[in-house]
């Protein structure tokens, strides 16, 4: 990528992937996957090859989140460079594979753009996934989908923690981006829900299309919400959980959460209150698949990032 | 005890009733209802029925004045794996053909296991058996809370009856299988009374608050109306609706590959009881068709059940019945 005046130019988006299945259970991407893989015809523009790919099919024959370790926690340098083979962890190899396929991870001859789908049981409606604050590209692209399916919406996690940060399928990727839609049970596939992360692809490759065929995008602020901390269930001396979401913060992902608001409810019917110093803006909320990693509900803050302007090179 | 009277068809062309009406029909007395078993966890990702169970364990709430209160969490691998079975359903391993074939190296954990709780809370059919059993589930299914029985039992009828008009928080439906008690296949028929306790929708895996506070009202109820019933109270009897499965329909399926092509179409998905007329839609194609309902008019329920994709159901259809039941009160020796 290089500047000239005023406008970030990157290189044409070339190869583009979408991933279904990184959780065998989530089945919006594991579905529009499998119709695409079929039939790509819906998701072909010009210039630019979009290859549909189911990234776990171990765990989606199983219908299971993972086999042996979750497939979007596997792509850090250490696993990717792991020798073993056979001996590793199914997800870890499934990783290397992948990132042969897609990658090498960080190299000019990675793909230029994975979207990589999931569903959350969290009320938090369609969300794209940044991983970088200063990808022009993605932000671009993300608003261009916001204007796009407008009134309707679409809000941007912006996961750059340097700790809670992960190693995701789709990093990959030079421009990798995270589709969430919910509320949706693992398993069940919901035909409004499926159809919302439809739209929002076929929007984000129209962005594309247009990108490549010579469009510049002029300079644009995005709201997004940036991961903070993740809150966990109150466990007792043997690490169960022993209070639930509160009634009055479930389904209220985006929604202030200030001091002293309910936070949790212990199983007797005990409120325990948010203890923060701030007003935070809570997300993931009763994620089914977060409990065994400790978290009950990420707390971001709003922040309004400014893209320059992008063309292509 | 189990009465064969007191059932008519409702229908929306005519109330004719083929039996008496509960008026008429004379009070019953039974004896008392001491040994109650309320059991979660019979399908591990189910949440409520966990977490009730282990809330009951910790309060040591073994006796309620005059009941005494067994609890279980009857698949304790499945629990702790969050999955719903290991090798096959628990839930369908107690008729008793299953009950009673010889165990071998390669009988499944869960037939074992159905074993151990027929054991324990049963023998299914005989005198020792508990009293009363809950079994309490979850579904994916926008059914609000539902007690789910086999037989026209006036103990679990009136227990229905007295939980209907105390919860406001959400709906509560009776849901009748019409089979008998040999070849009830689930949980709760190994208790002279029994019932299941379902409650959606709520994924798998999760513990939603409002749920479980549904879930923990009804055992309350539960357990007040056993108390009440032993000590004497007469409990007059009455009329209810209820929903009895007539067939399931599955989801439609690519004739090659057997894949699903169509989700539940957005008009009935989370519409759960709301009658579905010829003509109705009922699936919305990948390729954008919809499938409409064809044949009688019946409720449709348990839509979109997680579980029930690999016994391929998108959703099962009811139809609306009365059921009238006598008074009753405890049998003074």
């Amino acid at each position: 990528m290089s500047s000239y005046g005023g406008s970030v130019r990157f290189s044409e988006a070339r190869r583009v992937a979408i991933f279904g299945g990184t959780h065998g259970n989530e089945m919006s991407g594991v579905t529009l996957v499998n119709l695409w893989v079929k039939n790509g015809v819906e998701i072909q523009r010009k210039r630019v090859e979009t290859r549909p790919f189911i990234t776990n099919p171990k765990a989606v024959e199983k219908c299971t989140r993972y086999v042996d370790t979750d497939l979007n926690r596997a792509f850090s340098p250490e696993n990717l460079s792991a020798p073993g083979g056979d001996d590793l962890p199914y997800e870890v190899q499934r990783a290397q594979e992948i990132n042969r396929i897609f990658g090498p991870k960080g190299s000019p001859e990675a793909y230029d753009v994975i979207f990589d789908l999931h569903n959350t049981t969290s009320n938090m409606g369609c969300t794209l996934i940044l991983e970088s604050s200063k990808d022009h590209f993605n932000l671009q692209m993300m608003n261009y989908i916001k204007k796009a399916i407008a009134p309707a919406s679409c809000l941007v996690l912006l996961n750059e923690h340097p700790l809670l940060k992960y190693s995701t399928s789709r990093s990959v990727a030079k421009h990798p981006v995270g589709l969430e839609v919910g509320p949706q049970p693992q398993g069940v596939l919901r035909s409004n829900i499926f159809e919302a992360m439809r739209v929002i692809l076929k929007h984000a490759l129209d962005f594309i299309e247009l990108f490549n065929e010579g469009m510049e995008f002029p300079p644009c602020t995005v709201e997004v919400f940036r991961v903070l901390e993740r809150i966990d269930y109150p466990r007792d001396a043997n690490g169960n959980i022993i209070a639930m979401v509160h009634p009055n913060l479930q389904d209220c992902d985006w929604e202030p959460l200030n001091p002293g608001d309910p936070m949790f409810q212990t199983f007797d019917g005990k409120t325990i209150h948010y203890q923060g110093s701030g007003t935070v803006y809570p997300t993931f909320i009763n994620e089914a698949a977060y409990y065994e990693k400790q978290q009950a509900f990420v707390t971001t803050r709003r922040e309004t990032l400014v893209a320059s302007a992008i063309r292509k090179a | 005890m189990n009465c064969p009277v007191g059932q008519s068809r409702t229908d929306q062309h005519s109330s004719d009733k083929l039996f008496f009406s509960y008026q008429q029909m004379e009070p019953v007395s039974l004896p008392p209802l001491s040994r109650v078993a309320i059991c979660g966890g019979t399908h591990g990702n189910e949440m409520s029925g966990v977490y009730m169970v282990k809330e009951l364990q910790k309060q040591k709430a073994d006796q309620t004045g005059s009941v005494s209160v067994t609890t279980v969490l009857t698949n304790p691998r499945a629990v702790d794996a969050c999955r719903r079975y290991i090798e096959i359903d628990l839930n369908r391993c107690f008729t008793d053909a299953l009950l009673s074939a010889p165990v071998t190296d390669s009988t499944p954990y869960e037939l074992r296991r159905a074993r151990e709780l027929n054991a324990q809370l049963g023998p299914k059919g005989s005198p020792e058996a508990v009293d009363l059993l809950c079994d309490i589930h979850n579904t994916t299914a926008n059914m609000g809370m539902c007690l789910i029985f086999y037989s026209l039992d006036w103990i679990t009828l009136h227990i229905y009856k007295y939980i209907k008009s105390k919860m406001t928080s959400t709906p509560v439906r009776a849901i009748q299988l019409d089979i008998p008690n040999s070849e009830a296949y689930s949980l709760e028929s190994v208790g002279k009374h029994g019932f299941a306790i379902e409650v959606g929708p709520q994924p798998n895996g999760v513990v939603r608050a409002d749920i479980f506070n549904m879930v923990r009202e009804a055992v309350d109820l539960t357990k007040e109306w056993l108390q009440a019933f032993n000590s004497g109270n007469t409990f007059a009897g009455g009329e209810v609706e209820a929903y009895t499965l007539v067939r399931s329909v599955d989801y439609p399926r690519d004739p090659t590959t057997s894949d699903i092509t169509a989700a539940i179409h957005p008009q009935l998905q989370d519409n759960d009881f709301k009658l579905l007329r010829p003509g109705n839609p009922t699936f919305l194609s990948f390729s954008g068709e919809t499938v409409k309902h064809e044949g009688d008019e019946l409720y449709p329920f348990f839509v979109n059940e997680c579980a029930y994709y690999e016994k391929k159901i998108a959703f099962h259809l009811a139809r609306k019945i009365t059921l009238t039941f006598p008074s009753v009160s405890v049998k003074k020796d």
